[in-house]
């Protein structure tokens, strides 16, 4: 049982993670119905920007920077205006398709203009235990942890307790209402695009030093976060964030107490055992339409 | 005038197009992306670099070398087509792919074309099916794991081990082989932990390692993984000798890994480090070429090309029907054909017996503390 502490403390480190990338699926969603399939890749560009501006001398701090600022450059204007915009007029699935080839182009891109290789990436946080209640913790586990809460603590406060958040949150429910009463609904979209730039740019940074820097990575992370939104809630915040912490613990018990072999699976047993009993996720609200 | 003049022109032409007819075609089939795109890259790299040495020289039986590359993208789904569609170029000889899963696909296709396939695989059972056209380039399992087990049992003295391997064709294949042989010299396996490849969180993994307190610990997954493994059993704090074979002491690994490799040990058939000139040598042309130090695929990758032109310069000529057949038994010395490297002896399954190494990362380096003889 000794284990089942550091196991927990692990699984919310990665699970925070997944949260991280999970919320941005459901701002996208809620804010302009896009299902961005390239947001594992989304998560693994940043970290590229990132070596690719310490390969050309600048220090890691400002390599950090430079990173997040192209991030969101890229990952949000770029993307909404040259993606998005264009292809959402022909509907949901066109688009979806749009970012699966996304997904595609970038993953190319990285192994073509980078390397096919794993590369190693620096951590902020420094490496070394800590002791907690008697057990030796990983100081990256707590460092991402605390900084993936606080990022989504910061996000949820813009969300509610801001007049930004609360045009924000208009633009999302009912953009034609919102743009009687005066909410600048474009800005609004844009700024939510931008802000899931930012995140997936803070989990790369993150996350790589323990993934590693690799084309590919963003795959298995992109997996996770669509599993954890729909598990959590597609249509809320909060339940991106349940939902990612919870495949994070999940994925580590199962492979302690159920089998390794089959760790992959027991998530998936998960997705399918809450699409079944409660399709708008744990803490989603069910959406109903009108024919 | 005029017609000479065109004859000429012809006969130039005749004789450029025969000279680029006569080039020897090898096909390589690699993992040049996905879980195994360190091992392909490496593998096409020495492959290149060697290509490159020979035809400087004037080339094999004075015709030139030539080579395409394929990506399996690690998968041996795509490997099969990729073998498919290289074999249908009717090359000379096949080189690749370096996954044991991807060459247990494709091997068959390769003996049924009749061309000698030359790959970096290391499962034990790859040569264990009579097939006569299917050639190593490094020990398999059968050849090292035994090692491997003794110096785990003999030189670590470990009376218990827990074995942590990659579920896949290689890792299968060596965990077997390892946990018989430490069975037979009476070391007991506590922890027998299968994991997956790509996988990014061994904490529950090791987790299950410490609960065992084993005397050694025996890991056998591919590179990336390997680096993260090692970097998990540092940060949990597991004392216990960590021993493997080639993927867990690499040039890349040791990289990704930093400090948690130091202290690892592995047995390995070829690394360069190795106390070899030549292969001291290889390894300065292949870091002036690629701007880093190949792994052990690097090596792998040169030498096939190497065996490809001792065993064409034995033959005389270039029939790939014979190939085969002159490559079983052969022994090649390194003092007739440096670029062989060491001194190795082809079997009449296509394994490989030469010299191999023990060695352990010291401050970031392979160290290498044992030279292990040639068996035969």
């Amino acid at each position: 049982m000794s284990n089942l502490f550091d196991l927990l403390v692990a699984g919310l480190a990665t699970g925070a993670i997944y949260a991280l990338v999970a919320v941005g699926f459901t701002l996208l969603w809620q804010t302009s119905q896009t299902i961005n399939f390239a947001q594992g890749e989304f998560v693994m560009l940043p970290a590229f920007l990132m070596l690719a501006a310490m390969h050309a001398g600048a220090p890691f701090w400002l390599a950090i920077i430079l990173g997040i600022l192209l991030s969101m450059l890229l990952l949000g204007l770029a993307f909404k205006m040259l993606l998005v915009d264009p292809m959402l007029r022909h509907g949901v699935l066109p688009l979806a398709i749009a970012t699966m080839a996304l997904a595609i182009g970038i993953k190319e891109a990285v192994k073509q203009f980078f390397s096919a290789e794993a590369s190693p990436f620096p951590s902020i946080v420094p490496t070394g235990d800590i002791s907690i209640l008697g057990h030796a913790v990983s100081l990256q586990s707590i460092g991402v942890l605390v900084l993936a809460i606080l990022a989504v603590f910061g996000l949820t406060s813009l969300l509610n307790r801001t007049s930004l958040g609360h045009q924000m949150q208009a633009a999302a429910q009912n953009p034609t209402v919102a743009r009687i009463i005066g909410v600048p609904v474009e800005r609004m979209i844009l700024l939510t695009f931008l802000i899931n730039a930012f995140l997936v740019a803070l989990a790369s940074l993150l996350i790589t030093p323990i993934y590693l820097a690799k084309f590919s990575s963003g795959e298995v992370l992109g997996q996770a976060a669509f599993i954890a939104a729909i598990v959590g809630g597609f249509n809320q915040v909060r339940g991106a964030i349940a939902g990612g912490l919870l495949i994070g613990v999940l994925d580590n018990l199962a492979a302690a107490y159920v089998s390794t072999q089959y760790r992959a699976a027991v998530p998936m047993i998960f997705l399918i055992a809450v699409i079944l009993f409660r399709p708008q996720g744990l803490l989603g609200r069910a959406e109903e339409r009108t024919v | 005038m005029k017609s000479t003049l065109v004859a000429g022109a012809l006969l130039a032409f005749a004789t450029a197009t025969s000279v680029h007819a006569q080039a020897i075609k090898l096909a390589d089939v690699a993992e040049l992306s996905g879980g195994g795109a360190t091992v392909g890259t490496n593998w096409k790299n020495g492959i290149d670099l060697a290509i490159e040495e020979i035809n400087a020289k004037g080339g094999v039986l004075g015709r030139k070398l030539e080579v395409t590359h394929a990506d399996s993208q690690s998968n041996p789904g795509v490997a099969r087509a990729q073998v498919q569609k290289a074999l249908d170029a009717e090359p000379y000889v096949l080189l690749g792919p370096g996954y044991s899963g991807s060459v247990k696909v494709t091997a068959p296709l390769a003996a049924e074309a009749g061309i000698a396939q030359i790959m970096g695989g290391e499962a034990a059972e790859l040569t264990q099916a009579g097939n006569k056209f299917l050639f190593r380039t490094s020990f398999g399992q059968q050849s090292s794991m035994p090692k491997v087990a003794k110096y785990i049992h003999d030189d670590m003295k470990a009376k218990t081990v827990a074995v942590v391997w990659v579920n896949n064709d290689f890792g299968r294949g060596g965990r077997d082989v390892v946990v018989k042989e430490l069975d037979r010299l009476g070391s007991k396996v506590v922890a027998d932990l299968s994991t997956e490849a790509g996988q990014a969180d061994f904490a529950a993994d090791v987790g299950k390692i410490k609960a065992a307190n084993p005397d050694a610990v025996f890991v056998y997954l591919n590179e990336e993984e390997s680096a993260r493994i090692l970097k998990e059993l540092k940060r949990q704090g597991v004392t216990a000798p960590l021993m493997g074979e080639t993927t867990l002491i690499g040039q890349k690994v040791i990289e990704l890994a930093g400090d948690a490799a130091n202290g690892a040990r592995g047995h390995v058939g070829l690394t360069t480090d190795a106390p070899v000139d030549l292969i001291k040598a290889f390894r300065d042309k292949f870091a002036k070429k690629y701007n880093y130090v190949p792994d052990h695929n690097g090596l792998k990758g040169y030498l096939a090309v190497y065996m490809v032109k001792a065993t064409t310069e034995k033959m005389g000529k270039v029939d790939s029907k014979a190939f085969a057949d002159t490559l079983h038994g052969l022994t090649i010395k390194a003092a007739d054909e440096p670029g062989i490297l060491m001194d190795v002896t082809f079997s009449e399954t296509g394994d490989i017996d030469r010299q191999s190494f023990l060695v352990e990362v010291v401050e970031g380096k392979q160290v290498v503390k044992q030279v292990l003889p040639k068996v035969k």
